[in-house]
């Protein structure tokens, strides 16, 4: 089995290249995915092998990227669109939450809508403003969306094809500060073997206390873990993976063993995901708690000017932090 | 200048030159292509503003169709209307006064062409041949549309205004990538929308993506002159048909309450798309005649005169005046054919005080294709609680 070391941008784009051979009737479309291989090249290639009809460059609007992939999806093709930075899907977000997310309910299961809106997502790259955003509660909020994100190079090449796979509408969101970081991923293994879309999984073991994370997060909080298995504290980090549905089976087991439970996304706190999952755990192993759920999150402040972003997005010690917070409870 | 006149004037002067050739066609709007008057005169050929020669060849039993269309149509428009008022409907937007736009448009489809509406667009619906109580389920709510978009080619209804333009615009795409252009068996597709719409975002996106991918599109905008209580001169200060120039492609605006023109118009504008001569915009000048809706009150935002002036131009009427000048139907069709709308109506009310509440618990049905395991959950919930009230006496 051919295992190759890739960054998470090569693997994500080797996943694309895959669901376009795989199925006449996947198409890429966005803003500079045809030449320039988009932005962050994640895209890069497939217009040169598989044309213009099938990797579109559109016009430069949201909306009518999203609206049209819809009547797109309708005559019965698979489209992935590309939103160039989290900070421009906004005006797409009509389009997205009032036809994409609706349409297979109202019309009674009768229209599918197999989206895919690739959107590269949060901060840490030292963008200028409206480049660093995570939107993702807007999205998971949204019945008949369903939000992945993937935090290693497997994932995202396992995970993009699985949501191109998918007939539900999918918004996949790329941490855009990972994509260049490398890792293993095996490239002939069947999509059919690949780890489940919407499930989380643990990637590290512990016992004293369970830290949730996903995306650009995951790798903040398996470092935070190292460091505090050095003061001798064992963290369980779980990387959510699939943000709707939630899949917490594994954070439920683990927080009735360790007892303690910290959340940490980018996204501001207020109404984030990280409320949602600490309400559900405290409803589910209310008798098991050592400590309230605490959450690290970003601040309830619009994203800051990239010199203090530093400050502003949650990073090792912030969990350590919080970790302390839990035992001194 | 009142409102509802042709064209919108700045500083006193028209904001784009009149086409000479049209003028020969529509006496008094020079703009507008115009195959039968308001008094019921056929004109034998219009011209559009780029010259295009617009004209019907129909047999008599083709116009006595059109002409049942109209009137089935506004029966069962007036129906809903009469439903709304006594409460079985929650709300109802009436189409009166664009029958023709509508009637004229939808007979113009080809079977392979694909229709995408607003949220008014009944008697479309009609000549697709769906059921005239499906979007009733929807006003009265006990579902949110219930045909097959698919089947009859004639997309759900849509709310948002000027979202389906864009949705239009895709589906349009595709059969383009599907290699469905070019032959004259090809298929095209029909947006429709209306004046307010025009100023959507999603309109003009609609507009720049079928130029620059050549879509096989009918841009269709019904201009009923108000957007809720909003007057045209707040959408725009130029015909709306000219919008199209800048986004190049043709723009032509026809007469909406001539069921004739409207066909003509926008036969021709299909059969072009669907030759792979990409899209056009139609503005099918008519007029409201009713509310915007059943919860709207337009006496509070335009004059009693002005809708007099436009029911001198009602489209049942000037093709009914042309039936009987041309000998075409008789007697006998108009006392048939009322008949046969009363008892078409008469149906509709029952079947829609038949329709019966949707259970509960489909609320939960069709969110996803694939489902969710947090959704499965909520319904089993939400079933338990329900079944908790079983046998009580609330």
């Amino acid at each position: 089995m051919a295992t190759e070391t890739l960054t998470l941008g090569k693997a994500i784009n080797i996943g694309l290249r895959r669901a376009l051979e795989d199925d006449p009737k996947v198409i890429i479309m966005g803003e500079d995915v045809g030449k320039l291989g988009g932005v962050f090249r994640v895209t890069d290639g497939l217009q040169k092998d598989f044309g213009d009809q099938r990797v579109i460059d559109t016009p430069l609007a949201e909306s009518g990227i999203i609206g049209t992939a819809i009547g797109l999806a309708i005559r019965g093709f698979r489209p992935v669109c590309e939103i160039q930075f989290d900070g421009f899907v906004y005006p797409a977000y009509d389009q997205i939450v009032s036809q994409v997310a609706k349409m297979h309910y109202r019309s009674q299961g009768r229209l599918r809508i197999p989206m895919v809106i690739r959107i590269p997502y949060g901060g840490g790259i030292g963008a200028v403003e409206h480049h660093s955003e995570s939107p993702e509660a807007y999205f998971a909020h949204t019945p008949g969306l369903k939000v992945v994100t993937c935090a290693n190079p497997q994932d995202g090449y396992s995970m993009i094809q699985q949501s191109i796979a998918s007939d539900d509408p999918i918004v996949f969101l790329e941490p855009k500060r990972r994509y260049w970081e490398k890792g293993p991923v095996e490239l002939d293994a069947p999509l059919s073997a690949a780890y489940p879309l919407h499930s989380a999984r643990v990637t590290r073991p512990g016992t004293d206390a369970t830290v949730l994370a996903y995306g650009p997060m995951v790798r903040t909080c398996m470092e935070a873990a190292t460091a505090a298995a050095e003061d001798g504290r064992e963290l369980e980090v779980i990387d959510l993976r699939t943000l709707s549905p939630l899949d917490l089976t594994a954070a439920y087991e683990s927080v009735k063993r360790t007892g303690r439970c910290v959340v940490v996304h980018e996204a501001p706190g207020n109404l984030g995901l990280g409320s949602e999952i600490a309400a559900r755990i405290t409803e589910e192993c209310f008798y098991s708690l050592e400590s309230p759920v605490l959450r690290v999150t970003g601040f309830d402040t619009p994203y800051p000017a990239s010199r203090v972003e530093e400050e502003y997005l949650p990073d090792l010690d912030r969990v350590l932090d919080a970790v302390d917070r839990a035992f001194g409870w | 200048m009142a409102k509802g006149d042709p064209g919108v004037t700045t500083r006193g002067r028209r904001a784009a030159p009149r086409s000479k050739r049209a003028a020969s066609a529509a006496p008094g709007n020079p703009e507008l292509v115009q195959l039968l008057t308001p008094e019921g005169e056929r004109i034998e050929t219009a011209f559009g503003p780029d010259g295009t020669e617009y004209r019907v060849d129909f047999t008599d039993e083709e116009y006595r169709g059109l002409y049942r269309d109209l009137v089935l149509v506004r029966k069962l428009d007036a129906e809903a209307t009469a439903l709304q008022r006594q409460g079985e409907l929650g709300l109802w937007a009436s189409l009166l006064g664009q029958e023709a736009a509508q009637v004229g448009s939808g007979r113009a489809l080809r079977s392979q062409d694909m229709a995408f509406p607003t949220y008014r667009e009944h008697g479309v619906l009609y000549c697709r041949g769906i059921d005239p109580i499906m979007p009733l389920g929807l006003f009265r709510g006990v579902n949110q549309g219930g045909w097959d978009p698919n089947e009859f080619k004639f997309n759900m209804y849509t709310i948002v205004i000027g979202a389906q333009t864009l949705h239009a615009t895709g589906y349009a795409m595709g059969i383009h990538m599907d290699g469905k252009t070019g032959t004259e068996d090809g298929e095209a597709v029909i947006a429709y929308f209306g004046d307010g719409a025009t100023s959507q975002g999603d309109v003009n996106e609609a507009f720049v993506w079928a130029s620059v991918f050549n879509s096989p599109l009918v841009f269709f905008c019904q201009n009923n002159q108000y957007a809720i209580s909003e007057p045209l001169e707040r959408q725009t200060r130029v015909p709306l048909y000219q919008r199209a120039g800048g986004f190049g492609f043709p723009g032509v605006r026809v007469d909406g309450n001539d069921v004739l023109a409207s066909y003509a118009v926008t036969r021709h504008a299909l059969d072009n798309a669907r030759l792979g001569q990409g899209p056009s915009l139609i503005e099918a000048y008519t007029y409201r005649m009713g509310a915007h809706t059943t919860s709207d009150d337009p006496t509070r935002y335009r004059i009693a005169s002005e809708v007099e002036a436009w029911q001198a131009k009602d489209p049942i009427a000037r093709m009914k005046a042309f039936l009987e000048k041309q000998k075409i139907a008789d007697a006998d069709f108009f006392a048939d054919l009322d008949e046969q709308a009363r008892a078409e109506s008469v149906h509709l009310r029952e079947r829609v005080l038949a329709m019966p509440d949707p259970e509960p618990v489909t609320m939960f049905d069709h969110v996803y294709p694939n489902g969710s395991p947090e959704l499965d959950e909520q319904r089993a919930r939400f079933s338990r609680y329900m079944e908790s009230f079983e046998g009580s006496a609330h």
